[in-house]
């Protein structure tokens, strides 16, 4: 009989084939497999202990889609019946015109463009990843829409939590001190939409989030970049 | 002999270069270097320099390529035109073709390349400063590359070069005995397990020397695995305080 | 990332008279520069412009003369815009950006005479120096044009020529000798982006993803130019060109003295 042991700690840092636990016992989550009787790390990433479940939350990687999450794409071509999307993944998206609007859409009479033109932006929710891997959107249901203007800049997909923040807090602070309506879509695109300058602005807090998220007092420093330029 | 050998290759009990023959170069290791890359490296060992960029998964082009079950993984070992005494012209040649596939072999067997169908994974190594030993810097490297960027994956591949030169057995070539030593052996491992995923030899060997050769090499690899995860975790140490 | 979102936001930005990363107009990123970091080339450099990173380095080789210049050395500039740097470069054969990259570079330092080719000849009509300057770029953030040329100059004042065994007719590759190329003077380069009617200078990767038209100015010492380049489907007026000389040779000087 295999003994039981736990080689690692809460919040620890982890890398591939880092042995995590041993004993059937054990549970992998997140970024954890099993090999035997043994638990190991899969990714670089932080662990997390809840009872006997061993997670490790991924501090790297690119977005894979999953249904239901919420996402920023970028138009890149119009077929007869809706629209391609990179949205930022390794496979392709669909938004077909059933998915698009609830309103009836005459194919005959209609520019699909006025819509959705290539190049602009449409925040989605996935809907379905076909077998063969591609992506369904929909912008059907609110809030889900076309983002006119604005900014778009591309953050990694694991920061999207801290660029949230606990309950949304970091987020609505940069919302309330910059006066921008922002978007972010778990896909790691972000939507700022104000003035120029603002939106300039809240992209540099956002990228400063992304590097700086360790340091002690990050929120203050943010609210005070955001509120140290106002005029 | 051939013309530039030196006379000995040991001399009072010491290497050419002043090691033991046991003894490996300096090894550098950084992950995180090349901002545009998925992931990336750079690593040192003695003066063999290289520089890896992983991108991916990302969309397979040309899409014929994609496979239904697995990624496509795509590695390139390159050399830039001054790394080598002589000017090497630029691009591929049979010779880096060859390297790059026997990286993609060494390192396919540590990833899940099951969990990313229909992508690809591309890796670039670009030897910088080449002083023997750059396909084994070139895999150490692209391994901590590919965990930079998040790839799950079953182990960390590390890989070091052994041979024989002057009838003494040795870790870590550098120039003048890769080229003038009786043997070399480029051996990559999953230090975890233990496996082997690249093997190559050529020179003159007895059963028993390469015996005694794979064991110092294996010895070697879990060396250098326990710099290669230095690396990867004082990168990612930082991002700590983040995830409360 | 092309995109017209992305631009018309740096646009209504730069109508503002501010850029993404709070630089001037006229502004160049942070420079870093590390002299002869590749032991085996005989000359090489590499720099840091912001995220932006290339190295250069300088090879030297013997070889026949070109029949028209039977008493002169031959410079050779290659530049290989690998997967390494950049999402959009590919594997393979150098494509138009690579060799439009290498001829700018080439014009730069072929054109301001800055090298004395006459003194790189060993047997007139037989043997000259060959000198190969091969440009690789590690990361692109943007203006790999300034950064490359910058990273050029500098390898090419500190290489040193290997040993040349006349008898054996032979280079000895590792064997450095203390002699340095006879350089005379030191071009710089200076690119400026036109997007929407604002001028920058050092553009970004999303400021050079978002330009109608780009400019390279090359200056010497004596402020004059020994190069140019307009490039991309935007336009400049010549007032524009004029105005963009006088700002090049003026940031020039500052740059200059980065030069060691």
């Amino acid at each position: 009989m295999a003994k039981e042991k736990i080689h690692i700690k809460n919040r620890d840092i982890v890398v591939p084939g880092d042995l995590l636990a041993e004993g059937m016992a054990y549970l992998p989550s997140g970024k954890a497999f099993r090999e035997d009787n043994k638990i190991y790390a899969a990714t670089v990433g932080l662990i997390s202990i809840k009872g006997r479940v061993i997670k490790v939350i991924p501090l790297a990687g690119k977005y894979m889609p999953k249904k239901g999450d919420v996402v920023i794409g970028r138009v890149t071509n119009m077929g007869y019946s809706g629209w391609h999307l990179d949205v930022n993944s390794p496979y392709n998206a669909d938004l077909n015109i059933g998915e698009a609007t609830r309103e009836y859409i005459d194919l005959a009479k209609t520019d699909l463009s006025k819509y959705f033109d290539i190049g602009e932006y449409a925040l989605a929710e996935v809907i379905n990843i076909s077998e063969n891997k591609y992506i369904k959107l929909s912008t059907k249901k609110r809030p889900y829409r076309k983002l006119k203007g604005g900014n778009i800049i591309e953050v990694s997909p694991t920061k999207i939590p801290r660029i949230i923040g606990k309950a949304g807090s970091m987020i609505k602070m940069l919302k309330d001190s910059s006066g921008c309506d922002i978007i972010v879509g778990q896909n790691g695109i972000v939507w700022i939409k104000g003035t120029p300058e603002k939106e300039a602005l809240v992209a540099q807090a956002i990228h400063r989030i992304e590097k700086e998220s360790h340091t002690k007092g990050l929120t203050y420093n943010i609210k005070k970049m955001l509120g140290g330029k106002k005029k | 002999m051939k013309a530039g050998a030196p006379d000995k290759f040991i001399v009072k009990g010491k290497r050419l270069d002043g090691r033991k023959i046991d003894e490996l170069r300096p090894i550098k290791i950084k992950a995180g270097v090349i901002k545009s890359a998925d992931g990336s490296a750079y690593l040192e060992m003695g003066e063999t320099t290289v520089l890896v960029a992983v991108r991916g998964p990302r969309e397979v082009i040309p899409r014929h390529l994609a496979m239904p079950d697995k990624a496509y993984l795509n590695c390139v070992y390159d050399m830039m035109s001054f790394a080598t005494p002589e000017r090497n012209r630029p691009g591929p040649s049979r010779r880096s073709t060859e390297i790059s596939k026997v990286m993609k072999d060494a390192l396919s067997p540590a990833i899940f390349l099951e969990k990313y169908p229909k992508t690809k994974i591309d890796i670039y190594a670009e030897i910088t400063n080449a002083n023997a030993g750059t396909r084994c810097a070139a895999i150490t490297a692209a391994s901590v590359a590919l965990a930079d960027a998040g790839i799950e994956m079953k182990d960390i591949v590390a890989s070091i070069g052994v041979g024989k030169a002057g009838g003494k057995l040795m870790l870590d070539l550098f120039e003048p005995e890769d080229n003038f030593g009786e043997a070399d052996v480029p051996i990559a491992i999953m230090p975890r397990t233990e496996e082997i995923t690249l093997l190559q030899m050529d020179g003159d060997l007895s059963k028993d020397e390469l015996k005694k050769l794979i064991a110092i090499g294996k010895k070697a690899c879990k060396e250098i695995y326990k710099k290669q995860k230095q690396a990867l975790k004082k990168k990612f140490e930082t991002e700590k305080e983040a995830k409360k | 990332m092309r995109t017209r979102t992305v631009k018309s936001h740096i646009s209504a930005l730069l109508s503002k008279n501010k850029r993404e990363d709070n630089r001037k107009f006229d502004e160049f990123r942070n420079i870093s520069i590390d002299v002869n970091p590749i032991p085996r080339a005989h000359g090489s450099c590499k720099v840091k412009l912001g995220e932006t990173e290339v190295i250069v380095g300088v090879k030297l080789d013997v070889g026949e003369p070109f029949p028209d210049t039977p008493n002169e050395g031959v410079l050779i500039v290659n530049a290989e815009l690998g997967p390494l740097a950049s999402p959009e470069f590919e594997s393979g054969p150098p494509r138009e950006n690579a060799i439009e990259l290498a001829r700018v570079i080439d014009r730069g330092i072929r054109e301001s005479k800055c090298i004395d080719f006459e003194k790189l000849c060993i047997k007139e009509k037989e043997k000259v120096w060959m000198l190969f300057i091969d440009v690789y770029p590690i990361n692109d953030s943007g203006n790999l044009l300034d950064a490359s040329a910058l990273a050029a100059i500098i390898a090419l004042k500190n290489a040193l020529l290997p040993k040349y065994d006349k008898k054996e007719e032979k280079v000895l590759y590792k064997e450095f000798t203390k002699k340095k190329l006879p350089l005379t003077k030191t071009p710089i380069q200076c690119t400026y982006a036109k997007i929407n009617g604002s001028i920058i200078l050092d553009p970004s990767k999303r400021e050079e993803d978002s330009l109608d038209s780009r400019l390279s100015i090359s200056i010497l010492e004596s402020g004059n130019i020994c190069a140019m380049q307009k490039g991309e489907v935007g336009t400049f007026t010549d007032k524009e060109i004029l105005d963009l000389v006088e700002k090049a040779i003026k940031k020039s000087k500052d740059l200059r003295k980065l030069v060691k």
